[in-house]
């Protein structure tokens, strides 16, 4: 199999602290797709989302690009990487450097790798990839940050990061700064890069509605450890994994007849960090057996597109595969059915 | 003792305008509404729609370069407005109180909760003792879910959800009758947003407090409000009760901000609302939706509309009523539009 990136057991530590622990997981490199990955503060998804950006290396397990481990890399080919990977952060106020012009931040790149060999060539690449995200080059071109909103400075830096042509775009919460009315169009435009250009994207965000509607499959993150995977509609239609559960059900819906209910939930944040051998989810688990503590779930595999790592489905097959992605849809195969 | 249907707080032609130089920037203009004790308004908007001006004046807390241009804020009958310093220091967090934006970093980070806490109930109740005043902390600290232990804890060790637990304590601790809380949960996860909620739903419930929710999420406002407000470029473009503002908006822009936001039914186009709100110095003349609003005619273009009646209990300001009963299907050309033409 091709894999454009490749997580062999990568696990990330900070002193005692276990940020990321254990994730194996790949992108197909001819099935550009997009991936969200999701979980609260503290779940360890900008740690991911750091990693597969090459910022931070593991402290455990390996990190291939395109069949090469980007800590071996030659300067030339982490040149390469660093061009084909592209983030786009969440905040979109400060990244800019409030004393330059918009342009600043897209002739750097230009100038960096070289893309053009005029001034004009600079200029039309630049207004292609400003088109790209819906922006009007004459309208943003030699305007300073402040002058914009902050839904079009999240699209320059979605442009700054298509100029380069990359295979992969990383965005972390890309839009939760960002109103509710233009959201909705940022990630349009993200889905369009994905299908037009064929880029992948990991989409970071704690938005289940955004990440269902945009993305094919989603990773659901809890303290660290996948507590499940698989397409969308099977993960967010129908979760499977207690903590994938109570994220669906505390979504907002502005939906009445879907309302979040009377029923208090643990306020469990204080009392939850005590460490145990088993389930990381078992302090707030409403499910939670006895087997929970003693032991971490392996990853069950409920139905052919997703893994659950809870005892709940100790009678489901365990995944064959430590790779993820092996439940993950492919785009353009057809959708599975909601809740099948 | 306050009337159950006698409203609890009257706002009354308010007006908050920004100085600039361009002139004023009217980012509360001309706005009215009224709430019984135990309602829930939430007011929704974008950013610079005046919702956070709204807040504030609220608590007549506006600072310069805004400045209240005019209006009433009656609280149980008195103008909070034309108080004296002395009694709008005794009427704030006694008979109302903020809950403010980033509650969390409203916090002082080098005193412990419990002294500011007891700070802030000594400032309107100066004899009370040492006992009680811990006995009320431990009680107040209860009554948002949180151990009392965490009384003698500094805000860094606490997380952003036990932050915003302690600031609606502290709003709290005199039960106030009117509660405002501006994005109280915007920097939160969606579980702790949903249990902060609850929570602040249950300390409602229990003082039988008014509540003003400040907002842009309209699943989170639909989640807790019984009445929504919306608001545009400074105005109260519609208010109405909930499910009626849910599932038969009037205003055009109320109907986009609700079709805006994307179910996990099925997946769909997402839509967004085409343009960007005017700038507040420079309005467009007539209604300052005209330029984005896919139903806009000449009279949109030329005469501002009014709130008027437009179903039980709703009013919207929008020049398709009287004549229509309910908002006309989105023309076919405008809808294409709507995908296209991106700001």
């Amino acid at each position: 199999m091709s894999a454009l990136i490749e997580l062999k057991g990568v696990t990330k530590t900070y002193g005692s602290f276990t940020a990321l622990s254990d994730v194996t997981m790949s992108l197909s490199d001819t099935n550009p797709s997009m991936t969200a990955i999701a979980g609260e503060s503290g779940s360890g998804k900008t740690t991911l989302a750091r990693i597969l950006l090459g910022f931070i290396n593991p402290s455990v397990g390996e990190v291939f690009y395109r069949g090469k481990d980007i800590a071996k890399m030659s300067s030339a080919e982490q040149r390469q990487f660093r061009r084909e990977v592209q983030p786009v952060f969440q905040d979109p106020f400060e990244v800019f450097n409030p004393f330059y012009r918009i342009d600043h931040v897209l002739t750097t790149p230009v100038k960096r790798y070289r893309l053009a060999d005029s001034e004009a060539k600079a200029r039309s690449l630049i207004e292609d990839a400003l088109k790209r995200v819906g922006l009007r080059p004459q309208d943003t071109l030699g305007r300073f940050p402040h002058e914009l909103s902050g839904g079009q400075r999240q699209r320059v830096m979605v442009a700054r990061a298509v100029l380069l042509r990359p295979r992969m775009i990383v965005a972390d919460e890309p839009v939760s700064m960002v109103d509710a009315s233009l959201r909705a169009t940022i990630l349009d435009e993200l889905r369009t890069l994905n299908r037009e250009l064929g880029i992948s994207i990991i989409y970071i965000t704690h938005d289940l509605t955004t990440a269902f509607q945009i993305c094919d499959n989603i990773l659901v993150l809890y303290r660290g450890a996948i507590a499940e995977a698989g397409a969308v509609e099977r993960v967010i239609g129908a979760p499977r994994h207690p903590y994938s559960q109570l994220l669906v059900s505390s979504i907002p819906l502005p939906d009445l007849d879907r309302a979040w209910g009377n029923e208090e939930i643990p306020v469990s944040e204080a009392n939850s960090s005590r460490p145990n051998a088993g389930c990381r989810f078992a302090p707030r688990c409403p499910h939670v057996m006895d087997q929970c503590w003693q032991s971490a779930p392996p990853k069950y595999m409920p139905d052919s597109q997703r893994l659950a790592s809870c005892f709940l489905y100790r009678d489901s097959p365990i995944a064959p595969d430590e790779d993820v992605s092996a439940v993950f849809r492919l785009p353009g195969v057809a959708p599975v059915v909601v809740g099948g | 003792m306050t009337d159950k249907d006698k409203p609890i707080l009257v706002v009354e032609g308010l007006h908050v305008h920004y100085d600039t130089g361009k002139g004023p920037a009217k980012a509360v203009n001309d706005v009215s509404f009224s709430l019984k004790p135990g309602e829930r308004l939430g007011l929704i908007g974008e950013s610079g729609s005046g919702k956070t001006t709204m807040a504030t004046a609220l608590m007549r807390l506006t600072r310069a370069p805004g400045r209240i241009a005019g209006g009433k804020v009656m609280l149980d009958g008195r103008d909070i407005l034309a108080m004296s310093p002395r009694e709008l220091r005794e009427t704030r967090l006694r008979d109302i109180a903020l809950i403010p934006q980033g509650a969390m970093s409203s916090l002082n980070p080098v005193m412990k909760l419990d002294e500011q806490m007891i700070d802030a109930i000594l400032a309107h109740k100066p004899r009370m003792k040492r006992a009680e005043l811990d006995a009320r902390v431990a009680e107040l600290l209860r009554s948002v879910g949180l151990d009392p232990s965490v009384a003698k804890r500094f805000p860094h060790e606490l997380s952003g959800g036990m932050k915003q637990r302690a600031a609606m304590a502290i709003a709290t601790s005199l039960a106030p009758k009117v509660i405002v809380a501006d994005e109280p949960t915007s920097a939160l996860d969606v579980v702790v947003q949903r249990q902060v909620m609850q929570t602040l739903g249950r300390l409602q419930d229990g003082l039988g407090a008014a509540v003003v929710l400040i907002g842009h999420d309209m699943g989170l406002i639909a989640q807790f409000a019984d009445v929504v407000g919306v608001m545009y470029a400074g105005k109260l473009v519609e208010i109405g009760p909930v499910r009626q503002m849910i599932e038969n908006p009037k205003h055009p822009y109320t109907k986009l901000l609700v079709e805006s936001l994307p179910g996990i039914e099925v997946k769909q186009a997402l839509t967004g609302i085409p343009g960007l709100p005017p700038p507040l110095v420079d309005l467009p003349p007539g209604c300052s939706f005209n330029p984005r609003c896919p139903f806009a005619f000449e009279r949109c273009r030329t005469e501002t509309p009014l709130l008027q009646d437009v179903a039980p209990g709703q009013r919207a300001s929008c020049h398709l009523y009287p004549e229509h009963q309910s908002l006309p299907p989105l023309p076919v050309t405008a809808r294409a539009q709507h995908h296209e033409a991106r700001p």
